[in-house]
């Protein structure tokens, strides 16, 4: 009967139009306890480490447990973070870049390049802790110039391996998007290989790059675990780049479960800079594309 | 105009070392597909030659074939010879910048680099030899003028290229192939992508540099063969899907009174 | 033409002037450059082999003297030398399976709501944005807050269930505010970016008219979902959710921070637990006998092994069953 009802106005079936209710109510709901859990995180953040940033935990170290009145801060550990990703950096990005222009110039759709591709996925999703693990193997438990153990140097590059496939894969992706007309222009004009790569692919796709490399950046910036045992952690300022290096991430590990309220204090300030830090190169990424 | 140090001075007989270019049986396969079977074609240098037919019929693979930028794009293969004032393109010494700096090219669509105008231009230049900023200033004014482009752009050449419109565009592009003193100039549909009056202004760019230079220009548009050409060559395929060359004479003669009858279905509109 | 005087001697002096098309070979810099780039992405992928054998070589010890057994050993005692691996395996399967039952439900409607047109676009993609920007909190973070907001605010509801359902075992113990529990909602909490944002680029990606063609026999909006969108983006989603696994198995400081790291096997997930990326955070700075890290190295290798199963079973699935609508 209800089939060859043509009444247009006449609702739908109780059942139909209470699982259309039920259904967006559970969407509703399960999409704000997802935004509940970050407005949470973040005005927690806020709460309890804005009012302990002062001009004094950029330029100070972190003071000795149970002492208070004296200046306290992370100076060292911003100074740390600094360091290891800039040479995670400078490790990953040449690399990175040369391995994404083998696969969008030159292996293309080879089996070479799909194997390429293949692996930097593989090496993405590969555990951050792992990393830190093998850059343990690799150079913590080896001897360099006459210094054996944790160093900056072993974290820089555990957060280099973690860059490197994110770099790779993004440049890739900002390389494919030169239009092909542009590289035969190029050639067209007499111009090698080369020539064409570097002044017109590279040149062009720089903004995007720049993205792909920010939030790498901003990724590794707040990586802890590849941290914990291959840079450790050092109560001063750094040296040598072959000594014990403390950085933002460990220290607000390390005093999460502090007894003294002053050094709890300190790791929710400290994750406040590092939030920020790793959400302005975020947005910062953002407007260089937007830019164009 | 023969060169002194051509690579295959076996074939290259008087008459065909005074050719622009000289193919001779040239087939083109894509893969192990062919697109195109025993042409044979002679441009004449200090003259515009188009090369019309129907579409699928070859012509822009041909032309992709006289500075090698095919072999870029896909896996295309080419069997035959073809000779560039008597030096074979597809000798095994070609240095294929060298050739493509003599053979310049135009492509369907405008595309500038996405930097300044006084960049685009220079570009080439730069890519064979680092010239003084007087000397490149020089280069660049001048290719402009050629392209006709420089009172619009005199003023601007630091602005991006691709503020242009696009008929403004395709002449910098047109001028970018000039500054580096091409012998040969290949045009792949230029004015596909523009509006008649941009159109226009190509077409009487085309007209005032053939003084100079040699042109070879693919086109869809029979008028404008008609219009700018001194010789037009026949492109057409049959149900083998392979491109073949009809006919090749002077622009008159093919518009007047072609010899073969498919061009003349295809010139008065009958097919294609 | 109007060349200057300048410009013809340029002209005259350079290369630009020979007519010549061969010498000058430059065909081998093009080869060289070629070969060179593929030398250096051949050693992009030496890296992950590298990785692989350095962290078996350090592990061999272990593997020598425990064999298989190593897996289903609860034991681990430093002191005594003696290392299994059960524990942590348990608890690394159980925090990441609670985390899928939270975060694969929620993360599939934050995917529906993100790319049906239930809401305003200028809603929409601020709010994909927002749930995406959870994961680039550093998860360190996460976990400072899962100490102070987390684990207060599960606690009534642990001592609640408890109560009420102390009979299952799931909930026989008395919680003291960190466990497995916990550790499975903050773990959700971390992989739901990852599930929602790839669910929501499947499902964006299904043809817009085969929705219309469906709400066009008169299906309602979620009839359409649950009939059309879910079972064409089936492969799409099941790919999201094994990668948030992938994610979820090897996720270290938030988890290491609110699971209590206990040394026991426990069927309550009210009781503290620890998981393999936990046990290596804390051990590894300390550990200094050879057989410590060489457990500690075999454990990082199950864990690697594990990850690198699952992520490739992502991609193949992703890539073989394809995004049936395209």
């Amino acid at each position: 009967m209800a089939f060859f009802d043509r009444q247009l106005t006449k609702p739908l079936p109780l059942g139909r139009t209470l699982f259309s209710y039920g259904m967006s109510a559970i969407a509703v709901l399960s999409t704000a306890l997802a935004l509940m859990a970050l407005l949470s995180i973040l005005f927690e953040i806020f709460r309890q480490g804005l009012p302990g940033l002062k001009w004094e935990v950029f330029t100070s170290l972190p003071a000795p447990a149970g002492e208070t009145g004296v200046p306290s801060g992370f100076g060292n550990a911003i100074q740390g973070t600094v360091l290891m990703v800039a040479i995670a950096a400078l490790l990953s990005v040449p690399l990175g870049i040369l391995t994404a222009i083998y696969l969008s110039e030159i292996g293309k759709t080879s089996a070479t390049a799909t194997i390429v591709r293949f692996v930097m996925s593989i090496l993405s999703a590969v555990p951050s802790i792992v990393v830190g693990v093998f850059a343990y193997a690799v150079i913590v438990l080896a001897t360099l110039f006459n210094y054996k153990g944790f160093s900056a140097l072993a974290g820089a590059f555990a957060l280099a391996v973690i860059m490197l496939p994110i770099v790779v894969l993004s440049i890739e992706e900002a390389l494919k998007l030169v239009p092909q007309q542009q590289r035969f222009a190029s050639a067209a004009l007499g111009a090698n290989s080369i020539q064409t790569t570097f002044k017109i692919v590279l040149a062009s796709a720089l903004p995007s790059i720049t993205t792909g490399v920010l939030l790498a950046v901003a990724r590794v910036s707040g990586e802890t675990a590849p941290l914990l045992f291959t840079a450790l952690f050092s109560q001063s300022w750094i040296e040598n780049i072959l000594n014990p290096t403390p950085s933002l991430s460990v220290m607000i590990y390390n005093y999460s479960g502090s007894p003294f309220p002053e050094q709890t204090q300190l790791a929710w300030t400290a994750s406040v800079v590092l939030l920020g830090m790793v959400l302005l190169t975020n947005l910062l990424s953002r407007l260089i594309t937007r830019k164009r | 105009m023969s060169s002194p140090n051509s690579p295959t001075p076996s074939l290259a007989t008087s008459s065909e070392s005074d050719l622009a270019l000289c193919a001779r049986s040239v087939d083109v396969y894509y893969g192990n597909r062919q697109v195109l079977e025993e042409v044979s074609i002679d441009v004449y240098p200090g003259q515009v030659t188009a090369i019309i037919g129907p579409s699928g019929c070859g012509k822009s693979t041909f032309i992709k074939v006289l500075n090698r930028i095919g072999e870029l794009e896909s896996n295309m293969r080419v069997k035959g010879e073809i000779q560039f004032f008597g030096q074979n393109i597809y000798s095994q010494r070609v240095n294929l910048n060298r050739l493509r700096r003599q053979i310049g090219m135009v492509f369907q669509k405008p595309n500038p680099f996405p930097t300044s105008i006084y960049d685009n231009v220079a570009y080439g230049v730069r890519v064979f030899s680092r010239p003084s900023r007087a000397v490149l200033d020089d280069v660049v004014e001048s290719a402009l003028s050629d392209a006709a482009l420089w009172n619009e752009v005199k003023d601007s050449l630091k602005k991006s290229a691709l503020s242009l419109s696009g008929g403004q565009q395709q002449r910098l592009c047109i001028a970018r192939a000039l500054a580096v003193k091409p012998r040969v100039l290949l045009m792949d549909e230029p004015c596909s992508a523009l509006d008649p009056i941009a159109t226009l202004k190509i077409e009487e760019l085309i007209r005032s540099l053939q003084q100079e230079l040699t042109i070879v220009i693919v086109t869809h548009n029979m008028q404008q063969a008609a219009r700018i050409s001194d010789y037009t060559a026949f492109f057409s395929t049959d149900e083998s899907q392979v491109g073949r060359l009809i006919e090749l004479d002077s622009t008159a003669k093919i518009f007047g009174s072609a010899t073969h009858s498919r061009t003349r279905d295809y010139i008065e509109g009958r097919f294609g | 033409m109007n060349s200057s005087k300048a410009q013809s001697e340029f002209l005259e002096s350079e290369s630009l002037k020979s007519e010549s098309i061969v010498g000058g070979d430059t065909a081998w810099l093009d080869r060289s450059f070629a070969w060179f780039l593929q030398i250096i992405a051949l050693a992009a992928i030496a890296l992950l082999f590298w990785m692989g054998s350095v962290i078996f070589k350090q592990a061999f010890p272990a593997i020598k003297t425990f064999g298989a057994a190593f897996l289903t050993s609860q034991d681990w005692d430093v002191s005594q030398l003696q290392f299994g691996a059960l524990t942590y395996l348990y608890g690394t399967v159980v925090s990441s399976a609670i985390a899928l039952f939270f975060a694969v439900p929620i993360g599939i409607f934050v995917a529906i709501v993100t790319s049906e047109k239930f809401l305003p676009a200028w809603v929409r993609s601020p709010l994909g944005f927002l749930v995406e920007l959870i994961a680039s909190i550093p998860s360190v973070i996460v976990g400072l807050w899962g100490i102070f907001v987390l684990i207060p605010v599960l606690k009534p509801i642990q001592l609640w269930l408890h109560n009420q359902f102390g009979w299952i075992p799931l909930f026989s113990t008395e919680t003291f505010g960190p466990s497995m529990l916990v550790a499975g909602v903050i773990l959700a909490i971390m992989i739901l970016p990852t599930i929602a944002a790839i669910s929501r680029d499947v499902m964006a990606s299904f043809p817009s008219d085969l929705r219309t063609a469906s709400m066009s026999l008169g299906a309602t909006c979620w009839e359409m979902i649950f009939t059309v969108l879910l079972p064409a983006s089936l492969s799409g989603i099941a790919g999201a959710v094994i990668l948030g696994l992938g994610r979820a198995l090897g996720e270290t400081m938030a988890v290491t921070m609110v699971i209590g790291n206990s040394d026991l096997i426990s069927a309550s997930l009210l009781d503290s637990g620890n998981t393999i990326p936990a046990i290596l955070a804390n051990q590894f700075p300390e550990a200094l006998d050879e057989l410590h890290i060489g457990a500690l190295m075999y454990l990082s290798l199950i864990l690697f092994a594990l990850t690198l199963a699952v992520n490739v079973l992502a991609m193949f699935i992703v890539k073989i069953f394809g995004f049936k609508h395209q």
